[in-house]
């Protein structure tokens, strides 16, 4: 049966981590676990104030483990991410869930890691100095040990920066995928483009064809056509209760085309 | 209280249709009404069946199965007997009635279904064991302990694959996985008239195939029970079913004990459009009750409400329509398949439910119907909201359009100009009465902005219906296809042998001297045997209850008369 | 199974209770203290039947850890009406026929009234995203929203 551990702080319960245990955060991916009876017997859970900090430095926002959906949602400092955080589940769900969560969300969730990966956010780890990429942690999220913070830069242009999930039913649902697309422009070329799918994978991915068809181009409608047409090289996505992978990789570019148009009209 | 209609556009009164029918000084209807369990429900105080607390309260789990179609080699429950806070574990040797049908309780098909099952399993989620225990998560981490030994088989989940030979047969006693109807063919039938000729003279023949999905109900209150001991040798139970008195029914047949033993207490349901109808979990809370002596509780997660909750059936239809170059329907026919699941449940009526609303609201002279409920390895279907008739609709409507199109007539005016008008003879020969369809396509078209011609302008349902179209067939083609042996011709699906001599003709009255029973409709007697020795009836009306003996084929009693509140079940009724 | 203490605020009203290891605030609060108003329909987080306040803040309490409330403040349905007195929502809801069932009316009036004491005047559009958390499979939503908006609008008789 459950037995519940309680820290004063993130390195202590860093130290308390084992295969045995779960980090209770937000509660919306471990609570859910243990309703079901399928959660590991010992939960570790930290009290201590400063996990729910939202920290603006020069160009990027480290944003604390703690930090929750409404918290984003409350920050003008992460104005570009409202509209990824406006769609993670329902109100309840976005007072309790936490950005940090949602790079341990299992598919069909994540959208929020999704942004995290177009937006080459880093991931500091409890107790250490040093950040990593967000892709480091999602390729083995097992191990990836306690997340303290989220280091996420700020885009120059906001409007380089766009989001999409589709989901059939509104205003909440779940995701039959999701689009995050950051495309930093230099004299009108696409310089940097990095393109990632939600719920196309077993984890949130990069789509390496969209962004090699974007590179070096200027957004019109020669570069998103072929950005569509590549869109899905070398994704392989899940079939679930949502959508079928034929389905998910039909569409995948639609909806991509979709997102890059409305972004070359902002 | 406020006029609901003043805050939206919710209900628009179209006094103007059918004026001098209407008698507009009533009191309830077209008014806004508040519901008498409203203040209870916006307080949170409508006590739902698991808003009872009982001290030492145990939790039943079930063990499922993983598999769509296995056998049962061995059940071992020692490991889990020992788990912390397990009090006892079930299996199907502790149910004293361990096979039931909701619909037997009316006598009408198989007992098909174990509580808990024994040797076999047919659908994915199938209970074959439960684990009773002091908390829901000590029942869960037993539940996962049972061993099972399983021969998986075969499993077939495609109605028509289902139906072809050597195809898995799901349930023994329907070895070709289809019901048997009237204890005579593996399908429903509907003739009326020559459809067959009429195709062959119509100007246009139009075939569809129309398929839908199974819909869960998913109601927020999932499927559960509480039952306890009570004083006087009674047990309590607090349900969410829909139906008390069909779960009153079962659960004595399946205890094998009389109701009056059974306070059953519901009516209070968070929701169930059907999928609580013929819920099964009281029983099984009640041989808890019965077996640890403490209060327990059964109620599923949501999980298996979505994966174990009978849904809507999903219906594969082929239609064809034989049509003239006017756009009149001249002849229409239909091959049905329901996809019953691993039990039959409610779908055999839903069945007869459908047979009976073809051709859809169209005067059609010549009407074609071979409807199977067929058997496959899927959770087992049941009732949802207008079942037997919501699919067929879709076809059916889904059809006129593809008509219209290949006739080139505009959608609507195909639909007024076939459409049922008082008077006519509608294919399960009755006469179409107070008849509405002209009057709501043509509103519905003024709303769609459709421009209908002056003369489908001016077509009412009170005009131009009866005569040559309330006619019935100067003759109709029957057919013996289908044709089963094995079951006594008389009831709709009984063992031969298990029921008297087969009659030839259903009789005009009840087999059963019925009571005089006041405004009660006739009974519903579908049964050929001998009337019971006087004194064994049951009493007829007021008490709901079936009769709650366990009952074997060769001593089986006739259905119960009046009782049961089920007019609208018109295949129960012999005609 | 050691149980912790756990003592919160409930409703406005001090309360101290023993939580089981693992035991949600759903589960807590119906066994544990006896308020019977939030309800379980999945246990994932996904319906919002046992939508609670904690500190103000909607909260889906099947998924909160019920040890986590100790000394917050903890709002469900049973602490809309005072005493006889019906919160203005409750009416209106009866009004509109905004319940059938009823399963889903504490959560989903848990969820209306946190906006209201954020947004007294919400648009339809915010009251369609407050209340996208809260599953109803009776009404389909459309008399909940008028109702909310009734109260919003001042049109209710309170």
């Amino acid at each position: 049966m459950t037995v519940v551990e309680t820290y004063p702080t993130l390195d202590q319960a860093a130290r308390a981590m084992g295969g045995d245990a779960a980090f209770l955060g937000g509660g919306t991916l471990v609570m859910r676990a243990v309703n079901e009876g399928v959660a590991p017997a010992r939960l570790i859970r930290v009290t201590g104030p400063g996990l729910s900090e939202l920290r603006v430095s020069g160009d990027s926002v480290r944003i604390g483990a703690g930090v929750t959906m409404a918290d984003v949602l409350a920050s003008r400092d992460l104005e570009f991410l409202h509209p990824v955080a406006r769609v993670i589940g329902g109100p309840q769900v976005r007072n309790m869930a936490t950005v940090a969560g949602n790079l341990f969300a299992a598919h069909p969730f994540g959208d929020f890691a999704a942004a995290l990966l177009a937006l080459d956010a880093r991931v500091i780890g409890a107790g250490q100095g040093g950040a990593r990429p967000v892709a480091d942690v999602l390729r083995d999220r097992a191990r990836a040990g306690l997340v303290a913070a989220i280091e996420v830069p700020r885009p120059r242009d906001p409007k380089a920066f766009g989001f999409l999930k589709v989901s059939r039913v509104k205003p909440r649902g779940v995701s039959i995928l999701s689009i995050a697309a950051y495309l930093p422009r230099e004299g009108g070329r696409i310089r940097g483009a990095r393109v990632a799918f939600g719920a196309m994978g077993p984890v949130p991915l990069r789509s390496s064809g969209a962004e090699r068809a974007l590179e070096g181009q200027s957004l019109g409608a020669a570069a998103i056509d072929s950005a569509a047409s590549a869109a899905t090289e070398g994704l392989d996505p899940p079939t679930d209760e949502i959508a079928s992978a034929w389905y998910r990789k039909e569409v995948a570019g639609v909806h991509l085309k979709r997102l890059l148009t409305d972004m070359e009209r902002r | 209280m406020n006029d609901m209609t003043t805050s939206g556009p919710m209900v628009e009164f179209r006094k103007d249709i059918f004026a001098d029918e209407r008698d507009d000084n009533l009191n309830e209807i077209g008014k806004p009404t508040r519901r008498q369990d409203i203040p209870g429900h916006v307080t949170g105080r409508s006590p739902f069946f698991d808003d009872h607390l009982f001290d030492g309260l145990l939790h039943m789990r079930c063990v499922r199965s993983p598999h769509h179609h296995a056998r049962i080699r061995r059940i071992d429950t020692s490991v889990a007997q020992r788990m912390p806070g397990v009090v006892r574990v079930l299996t199907g040797r502790d149910v004293p009635v361990n096979l039931n049908t909701l619909l037997s309780l009316l006598d009408f098909g198989l007992d098909d279904e174990p509580i808990l099952s024994e040797k076999k399993v047919a659908y994915r989620g199938e209970p074959v064991a439960a684990v009773i225990a002091r908390s829901e998560a000590e029942a869960r981490a037993a539940v996962a302990e049972v061993e099972v030994d399983w021969e998986v088989l075969p499993h077939v989940f495609d109605v028509e694959e289902a139906i072809k030979p050597g195809a898995p047969a799901v349930l023994e006693i329907y070895p070709n996985n289809t019901f048997v109807y009237h204890g005579k063919y593996d399908h429903q039938k509907l003739r009326y008239g020559e459809a067959d000729r009429a195709l062959a003279e119509a100007d246009h023949v139009i075939e569809g195939r129309y398929q839908m999905s199974p819909i869960e109900q998913a109601p927020i209150e999932t499927c559960g029970a509480i039952a306890a001991p009570e004083q006087n040798d009674r047990y309590v139970c607090y349900t969410s079913t829909q139906a008390l008195f069909f779960s009153l029914g079962t659960a004595a047949k399946v205890l094998s004990m009389p109701s009056s033993r059974l306070h059953f207490v519901g009516g209070t349901v968070g929701g169930g459009f059907g999928g609580k109808v013929d819920s099964v979990h009281e029983p099984l809370a009640i041989l808890g009750a019965i077996l640890t002596g403490h209060p327990v509780k059964y109620a599923w997660d949501r999980a298996e409400e979505m994966q174990v909750g009978a849904p809507r059936g999903a219906e594969r239809w082929y239609i064809t329509d034989g049509v003239m170059n006017d756009g009149r329907i001249v002849a229409r026919k239909f091959t049905g398949y329901f996809d019953a699941g691993a039990y039959t449940r409610l779908s055999s009526y839903a069945i007869i439910k459908g047979v009976g609303h073809l051709p859809g609201p169209y005067t059609i002279p010549n009407v074609s119907a071979n409807v199977y409920c067929v058997y496959t390895n899927r959770t087992p279907a049941t009732a949802m909201r207008g079942f037997g008739i919501t699919g067929v609709d879709f076809a059916i409507e889904a059809h006129m359009d593809k008509v219209a199109e290949a006739v080139g007539l505009n959608p609507v005016e195909l639909r007024l100009l076939n459409a049922y008008r008082d008077g006519d003879m509608k294919a399960h020969r009755r006469v179409a009465k107070n008849c509405a369809l002209i009057e709501c396509a043509q509103v519905v078209a003024e709303k769609a902005g459709i421009a209908l011609s002056p003369e489908m302008k001016a077509a009412s349902s009170l005009k131009d219906g009866g005569g040559a179209r309330g006619e019935l067939p100067r003759r109709t083609a029957t057919d013996e296809d289908g044709r089963v042996a094995g079951f006594a011709a008389t009831s709709y699906a009984r063992k031969e042998g298990s029921a008297s001599a087969p009659q030839p003709h259903p009789p005009q009255s009840p087999a059963v001297p019925s009571r005089p029973q006041g405004s009660q409709p006739a009974p519903a007697v579908t049964s050929g045997q001998r009337p019971p020795a006087g004194g064994s009836m049951p009493p007829a009306g007021g008490s709901p209850s079936a009769t709650p003996q366990p009952e074997k084929a060769s001593a089986r009693k006739p259905a119960r008369s009046g009782a049961m509140r089920f007019s609208s079940l018109s295949g129960f009724r012999r005609r | 199974m050691a149980k912790t203490p756990v003592t919160f605020t409930l409703n406005g009203q001090s309360k101290s209770a023993f939580a089981d290891p693992g035991q949600n605030l759903l589960d807590f609060l119906r066994r544990g203290v006896g308020d019977l108003t939030p309800k379980f329909g999945c246990g994932q987080g996904t319906c919002g039947a046992c939508t609670v306040t904690i500190d103000g803040e909607t909260r889906l309490s099947c998924l909160v850890l019920a040890e986590t409330v100790y000394g917050r403040e903890v709002g469900t349905a049973a602490g809309l009406a005072d005493g006889a007195a019906l919160d203005p929502l409750q009416t209106v809801f009866m009004e509109h026929f905004a319940a059938q069932c009823g399963y889903c009316t504490p959560g989903m009036l848990v969820s209306a009234r946190a906006l209201l004491d954020r947004n007294p005047r919400p648009s339809r559009e915010e009251v369609i995203e407050a209340i996208s958390g809260n599953l109803c499979r009776c009404t389909g939503y459309e008399p909940i929203i008028t109702a909310i908006l009734a109260v919003a609008e001042g049109r209710a008789r309170a």
